[in-house]
């Protein structure tokens, strides 16, 4: 192995670069402009997309510890994307708040630290480098969700998490040693499971548990709209589609390249878990009151849509979750974007609270609406797009029981989305929210997301480039 | 001859340009503008529409003494798999010209008549770009070549009819029916979407070329596979149907369409009326040959529950006092004939129903989107809705009392006006496949005669508007389309449909028969009877009744007796009992099963709210308790 090899590994040696050129440009600022980071991060994220999306390279490192192929790199970069919008949104959060002005970098480097953990779980040959970067993921994102640890909630968010976290890890780790025990192995290549014994079966149900939590599959969620109301706004962003994301697309690899074989057994488990997660995220996103706890539901409803395109373990059903997740990321982060500025703004997060929106801020509303619908899956906005192709995933597999459900728990969350809508466009209110200024980064962000949420749907080569791309695992 | 049809793409162009236009600068073009260039490019795509059909019927379209179906182009768009792929196109054969003639004729009539009917109105600008919308979907709708493109601008045709029925948005029953209408047509429309992937999944394509070709062989595999004693085709094309039905406010899923008419009356005209309403009897008969020969089952359904809203609706039409209700009543009674006569219908030789129902849609748009317009021009004199504190407007309003009358003729069946020849085609395609659906109809023809001239009558007649009324006529922006539509309602009937419209392409020999039309004209003519003894005279009842009391003996057998007990037995209790019933079953039970449903879901999740306590430690527990359904669901498919 050359040097050059190394090269393999180009997004995250950028990212890890990244992070340490931060540091530096963090000391060297003074600590009344340690907000200029801001523009510095935003900027020099730029060219780690760039790189990411020119990148071609395939190959393994280290016995397989790390391998890359065009799959791998189209799941980085639909997952670099959503960091970058995250990063958008947060400026003005970081800037305004004036407890937070001194430890903006650390908001930065925390984010960036998750985010090398993301890259490397999605490149991981090895369960041993899987369990790793899985915690890489997780720890900094706790640390921050405590980030406003002067807020009960925020610190309430922080421990909730790290408990659940390190329960669901210790859970997932006992899964992995099964595992190992059954096969002797921790390799992915080495290990893939061609019949069943218990001791295997008992792996998979723990490993399977394990990462059910991260993607908050019911019943794995409960932690989830606790976190999701308590944390700052723009980790909720990265918790609900980044970690959720990640966790998804390594369910994916992992379930196809190991246990393919299985295939008709954890498919039932799939389906199962599929349904619980859409219907039960549903009932309880009906009732909630809080704009934050009701997205944290309905994203757990779309986790339960998510599954659906694994439960085929097909080439196309991969794909679908591919698509699925960047439109995912698009309307998830318009909405927590509209979110975040008018928590930042007037410090409201209830769903009256935005009763009337339309009147004083008909742009965010607009955002906002479109978010929703895409969310909701309304043609001709994205969303629908991408529910139509999971929807097709699992026709493919001869599902249709399973679909009959989908599409009914589709119109149950079509009821909720438009709560939201009428609150805004609708109900009237004495004291809206007063008219809001964004700042660039914010704008901009929102922007993005919008473009996204209308031509993702529509612009074909993008679900084209797509399938040519995910037949790889 | 790809070639030579290119120029069809600016029939779908020219619309959705004006939309992204008057959106993107409602602020700041000036009113004048903005409707002009909604105008224009709707009376340009209606001109290239006709010349469109000139140029099919007379040229292109026919080879061996058969209508083709032609595609203008059709562009990959998604591509699934090799073989199943998703196209936008623009497909041209004769329902499509037919439905594209219908749609850009009535929208460039109420796009005209709009300018008029909202002029001072607050977000005009954005309602002409709604309206834009609107009509480039429906085209898009009408021209689809495939399933997949067609539930698109379905879509699309949904998000542009609640934007417009919610026009008046800071008027909350505006708002509440708009949201009523989108989720019904959209629980309609999740269905017809089940029933597109179960019909690609297993025909392997969502051209509807492809899918009915060989008469539906494509597909016929499917008819092998049942499910729940059903074979997969006819659930998929039930479903399909499902779709049709909430657009077209099939019985049970009608329930939107009377709230609808909170929207402006163009609107109802352009939507409720004409185009978006009679989206589900085109998507039936645009995949017609797949439903005659794999699911005749299925179109049995579709001839039930056609026949059955028609019935429905005319009966409840006949109670109703708001205008625009009675109007979209008669709009769902009227629909039901179509679908009925779709579902009566046979293929080649015997598909008279087809044509008949194909007919029927296109003299229906003329005189019904008349009777909204005239509606809109009466309710924009006298400011109400309320039919009865109208009456005697024949002076005040010339124009829309000769055009609404010509609409009401129309739809009754009175020769030589359009209606006559459709529903006399409809009933004797109804007469062929089974009397009972014959039955239904004739009813329906008498109640439809007498119910729109209850309306004639209380509005133009009745009692005299008092003398300082300031009721007058519209201007002539609203005025002249009623005329050309009044036109169209007495030529419309004279198109040689058997001609053009068949099942297969070919001449469908259709014959008059006179003593069903003179039947069917017979009981027209007893129903606008018995509305004029009815509503024309003033309702001075109690005041004779006192009179009669002290006067002859004469006067109280000949009106007393006569009228009264009639009066008493039709009034009471045939509309006050029944009608009430069923109009109270309609309100109550159809829409408290729907209440029932969203207040069940709410219920269940109030119940398990508990689960969501905020302790850690019980989180463990329920997944450790998750790890062990896990498990279960796992060995238990391990183990079989």
């Amino acid at each position: 192995m050359s040097w050059s090899d190394f090269f393999l590994m180009q997004q995250e040696l950028a990212l890890i670069l990244l992070a340490l050129v931060l540091l530096v440009v963090e000391i060297s600022l003074d600590t009344e402009n340690k907000h200029k980071i801001i523009p510095v991060a935003n900027f020099l994220f730029i060219p780690i997309l760039v790189i990411g999306f020119l990148n071609t390279s395939t190959g393994s490192l280290f016995g397989d510890m790390y391998i890359t192929d065009p799959t791998r790199i189209l799941m980085k970069n639909i997952l670099n994307v959503g960091v970058f919008l995250v990063f958008l949104q947060v400026s003005n959060w970081l800037k305004t708040q004036a407890n937070n002005r001194n430890r903006i970098s650390e908001f930065y480097l925390l984010i960036i630290s998750s985010l090398i953990g993301v890259n490397y779980l999605i490149s991981a040959g090895n369960f041993l480098m899987f369990y790793l970067s899985l915690e890489l993921t997780s720890i900094p994102i706790a640390a921050l969700a405590a980030y406003e640890q002067y807020k009960h909630k925020s610190a309430e968010a922080g421990i909730k998490m790290i408990l659940s976290s390190a329960f669901s890890s210790g859970i997932l780790l006992f899964g992995l040693s099964l595992l190992y025990a059954g096969t002797g192995t921790l390799n992915y290549g080495a290990m893939a499971i061609a019949s069943v014994d218990l001791i295997q079966s008992m792996g998979f149900i723990f490993f399977f548990s394990g990462l059910a939590f991260k993607i908050s599959i019911v019943p794995f969620h409960l932690w989830t709209a606790d976190v999701y109301e308590g944390a700052p706004v723009a980790v909720t962003s990265y918790l609900s589609v980044i970690s959720k994301g990640v966790a998804v697309f390594v369910l994916a690899i992992v379930l196809i390249t190991l246990f393919g074989e299985i295939q008709g057994l954890w498919q039932e488990v799939i389906y199962v878990t599929a349904i619980l997660t859409m219907t039960i995220g549903n009932l309880f996103a009906i009732r909630q009151k809080n704009i934050k706890r009701f997205l944290a539901f309905s994203s757990i409803a779309q986790a339960g849509f998510i599954l659906l395109g694994l439960v085929g373990g097909s080439n196309f059903g991969t794909t679908a979750v591919l698509y699925f997740v960047l439109i995912y990321i698009f309307s998830n982060l318009a909405a927590f974007g509209v979110v975040s500025v008018i928590q930042n703004a007037s410090d409201k997060e209830n769903i009256y609270d935005y009763n009337g929106l339309y009147k004083t801020n008909p742009r965010l509303s607009l955002v906002m609406m479109l978010a929703l619908f895409s969310l909701a899956g309304i043609p001709p906005v994205a969303g629908f797009f991408g529910k139509f192709f999971l929807f097709a995933a699992a026709a493919e597999a001869g599902m249709y029981v399973l679909l009959l459900i989908a599409v009914l728990n589709a119109i149950i969350s079509l009821y909720y989305y438009l709560l939201v809508v009428k609150a805004m466009f609708i109900n009237s209110n004495d004291q809206p929210v007063p008219k809001i200024e964004s700042d660039f980064f914010a704008r901009a962000g929102l922007i993005l997301c919008t473009a996204g949420i209308i031509i993702t749907g529509f612009i074909s080569w993008i679900y084209e480039y797509m399938l040519n791309n995910s037949f790889g695992i | 001859m790809e070639t030579s049809l290119n120029y069809t793409i600016w029939i779908l162009i020219l619309p959705f340009a004006a939309f992204v236009l008057n959106g993107l600068l409602s602020k700041r073009l000036p009113n004048q503008v903005a409707s002009a260039i909604s105008i224009i490019s709707i009376l340009i795509a209606a001109a290239l529409s006709y010349y469109l059909a000139f140029v099919y019927f007379t040229d292109i379209g026919k080879a061996a003494e058969t209508f083709m179906a032609i595609k203008a182009f059709d562009q990959t768009w998604l591509r699934f798999t090799e073989s199943l792929q998703i196209k936008i196109g623009f497909l041209v054969d004769p329902i499509s010209i037919m439905m594209l003639i219908v749609v850009t004729t009535v929208s460039s009539l109420v796009f005209i008549y709009s300018i008029g009917y909202m002029k001072g109105e607050k977000g005009y600008n954005r309602f002409f770009a709604f309206l834009s919308l609107f009509s480039f979907s429906m085209m898009g709708l009408v021209v689809a070549t495939n399933l997949f493109q067609m539930y698109i601008f379905w879509e699309l045709v949904g998000v542009s009819s609640f934007l417009l029925i919610g026009y008046y948005y800071d008027k909350p029953s505006a708002v509440s029916a708009s949201k009523k209408a989108f989720i019904v047509t959209r629980f309609a429309d999740l269905g017809f979407l089940l029933g597109i992937l179960l019909l690609s999944y297993y025909g392997n394509s969502f051209d509807f070329l492809e899918i009915s070709s060989d008469n539906g062989a494509a597909v016929s595999q499917m008819g092998g596979i049942t499910f729940m004693g059903m074979s997969v085709l006819s659930w998929a094309l039930l479903l399909v149907f499902t779709g049709g039905a909430g657009k077209s406010a099939m019985f049970p899923l009608h329930i939107w369409l009377p709230d609808a008419m909170e929207g402006p009356t163009p609107v109802s005209a352009l939507i409720h009326a004409a185009t978006m309403v009679v989206a589900g009897v085109y998507l039936v008969a645009r995949m017609f040959t797949v439903y005659s020969f794999g699911a005749p089952d299925v179109l049995e359904i579709v001839a039930i529950i056609g026949a059955f809203s028609a019935l429905f609706a005319a009966v409840i039409a006949c109670t109703q006092f708001d205008i625009k209700r009675v109007l979209a009543f008669s709009t769902m009674s009227q629909i039901g004939y179509m679908m009925m006569a779709l579902g009566v219908s046979g293929y080649a030789a015997e598909g008279l129903g087809f044509t008949a129902s194909m007919f029927h849609l296109f003299t229906h748009a003329f005189f019904k989107a008349l009777l909204f317009l005239g509606a809109g021009a009466i309710i924009h004199s006298v400011h109400t809705n309320d039919i009865r504190e109208m009456g005697g407007l024949r002076k005040y309003l010339p124009i829309s009392h000769i055009t609404f009358l010509i609409a009401c003729l129309a739809i009754s069946g009175i020769p030589p006006f359009a209606g006559f020849f459709s529903k006399d085609e409809i009933l004797a395609a109804a007469q062929m496949h089974g009397m009972i659906y014959f039955g239904v109809g004739y009813l329906v023809a008498g109640l439809t005669a007498f119910y729109m001239f209850r309306l004639y009558f209380m509005v133009f007649w009745n009692k005299n508007q008092p003398a300082e009324s300031k009721v007058h006529e519209s201007p002539s922006v609203m005025t002249i389309p009623l005329i050309i539509l009044a036109l169209g309602s007495i030529f419309a009937g004279f198109v040689p449909f058997g001609n053009l419209i068949t099942t297969n392409g070919q001449v469908l020999e259709t014959e008059f028969h006179v003593s069903l039309a003179a039947a069917t004209v017979g009981i027209a003519l007893v129903g606008i009877v018995v509305s004029y003894l009815f509503y024309a005279k003033p309702s001075d009842r109690p005041e004779r009744i006192a009179k009669s009391l002290g006067g002859f003996y004469r006067t109280v057998y000949q009106k007393f007796y006569f009228d009264e007990i009639y009066l008493f037995i039709t009034q009471r209790i045939i509309f006050g009992i029944f009608s009430a019933f069923i109009a109270w079953f309609d309100r109550n039970i159809v829409d408290g099963t729907i209440n029932a449903i969203g207040w069940l879901t709410a219920w269940i999740s109030s119940r398990i709210k508990g689960l969501q306590s905020g302790q850690v430690q019980q989180y463990a527990y329920v997944f450790l308790g998750g790890v062990l359904i896990i498990g279960l669901v796992f060995f238990y498919y391990w183990m079989r």
